[in-house]
């Protein structure tokens, strides 16, 4: 129950682009197709989840262990931009289709701030989170990444046969549409 | 390139969020108000004209391949310094902006800088650059800030300017995009006509 609570709560409720502005960049970024928003979006669930319990252990039995929680920001950015290069190389040798469809993302996903963004949250002492909630966490969270992703390309891609003003078009009817998007995403805000 | 061509450059022809969509998560999720945005804009700038000052100091001695972890660690430690004495000077502004601070990391407009900019040209310029680049994204959140708090909760800076609450959902995410991709628009009407 719990679980589902975590799920539900990180993929609708605070869903990580359009309620709490974490990975903007990709979002706007590499949706304006869906097949690129998919390939997208399975980089960022493999990362995100390998990044999320790596620096959780380290916050645990490191930082936490010697009090220098201030190092924080810096170590959990190095781990994420060396998991990204280590994450590349062993997809190349392992499965050179999957990296194929996913390597041109993964060099994007060391400045997507929503997986910075979702290592830290899941450490904060307020959420109180161990290993197994902070993994279930990281990929529900990096789901709910991917369902705003996919389903913004979607909309984009419909969009660019609409007829609006000249002014709006391109970068500003997608501000709109996002913020549109937040808006539906909002009426789940009842549910947990 | 001028002096000052360097410095007036982050203002408008390459603003970091009107004109080249850096930085757009802060943006965004910073400027529920005027001050939040400003607040955020200036540890950004901080942060930017710090780190672009070390990088075209070292830039010579690290080698091309290692660049990019080495320029993310030199903007980490700032930011570290950053995330410091906010919370112990500013104590409310550091919790308002909360996870914001540590992710200016990953702020593609300070990275984007140090490899464009930075790390091809002196510390003089660098500086320079980081400081105008620095002060048009402040320029642009607290613009951005002033809209959403003007039409989301009827104050300007905390000052109440009408009465009542005005529209919230200015203040959450939706309006957000809404006003940032209506700002986008009138300023791309603007600039064509001239």
């Amino acid at each position: 129950m719990e679980y589902i609570l975590i799920i539900i709560s990180a993929i609708f409720v605070n869903n990580v682009v359009l309620a709490q502005f974490l990975g903007i960049c990709p979002f706007f970024g590499v949706s304006k197709q869906v097949e690129t928003a998919v390939g997208m979006t399975g980089a960022v669930i493999f990362v995100m989840t390998v990044a999320t319990i790596v620096t959780f252990l380290l916050q645990k039995y490191v930082l936490d262990v010697f009090e220098i929680q201030y190092m924080q920001t810096i170590t959990f950015i190095l781990v994420i931009a060396s998991l990204v290069q280590l994450v590349e190389i062993i997809l190349k040798k392992v499965s050179p289709a999957l990296f194929q469809a996913l390597g041109i993302f993964l060099p994007l996903i060391t400045t997507n701030c929503a997986v910075l963004g979702v290592a830290i949250l899941a450490v904060r002492p307020d959420y109180g989170f161990d290993l197994m909630q902070s993994t279930v966490f990281a990929i529900a969270s990096a789901i709910g990444f991917g369902l705003a992703l996919v389903l913004f390309a979607g909309l984009r891609e419909h969009m660019d046969l609409a007829n609006i003003p000249k002014g709006m078009k391109g970068v500003p009817i997608a501000f709109v549409t996002a913020g549109l998007l937040a808006l539906a995403f909002m009426g789940f805000s009842g549910i947990a | 390139m001028s002096k000052l061509n360097i410095f007036t450059k982050g203002f408008f022809k390459e603003n970091a969020v009107f004109v080249m969509l850096l930085g757009l998560c802060p943006t965004l999720g910073t400027t529920t108000s005027a001050l939040n945005g400003l607040g955020m804009g200036l540890a950004t700038t901080f942060v930017l004209v710090l780190s672009n000052i070390v990088v075209a100091l070292v830039k010579n001695q690290i080698p091309d391949k290692v660049r990019i972890p080495a320029f993310i660690v030199i903007i980490a430690s700032f930011v570290t310094v950053v995330e410091l004495l906010m919370q112990a000077y500013l104590p409310n502004l550091f919790e308002v902006l909360g996870l914001f601070i540590p992710l200016i990391v990953v702020n593609c407009l300070i990275l984007g800088r140090a490899e464009a900019f930075a790390s091809k040209n002196n510390v003089l310029d660098s500086a320079i650059d980081g400081l105008g680049m620095g002060l048009g994204f402040a320029m642009a959140l607290t613009i951005l800030g002033v809209v959403r708090e003007i039409l989301g909760s009827g104050s300007f800076f905390n000052f109440k300017i009408y009465p009542g609450d005005g529209a919230l959902v200015f203040v959450l995410a939706p309006g957000g995009f809404i006003a940032l991709g209506f700002i986008i628009a009138l300023l791309n009407k603007l600039t064509k006509q001239s």
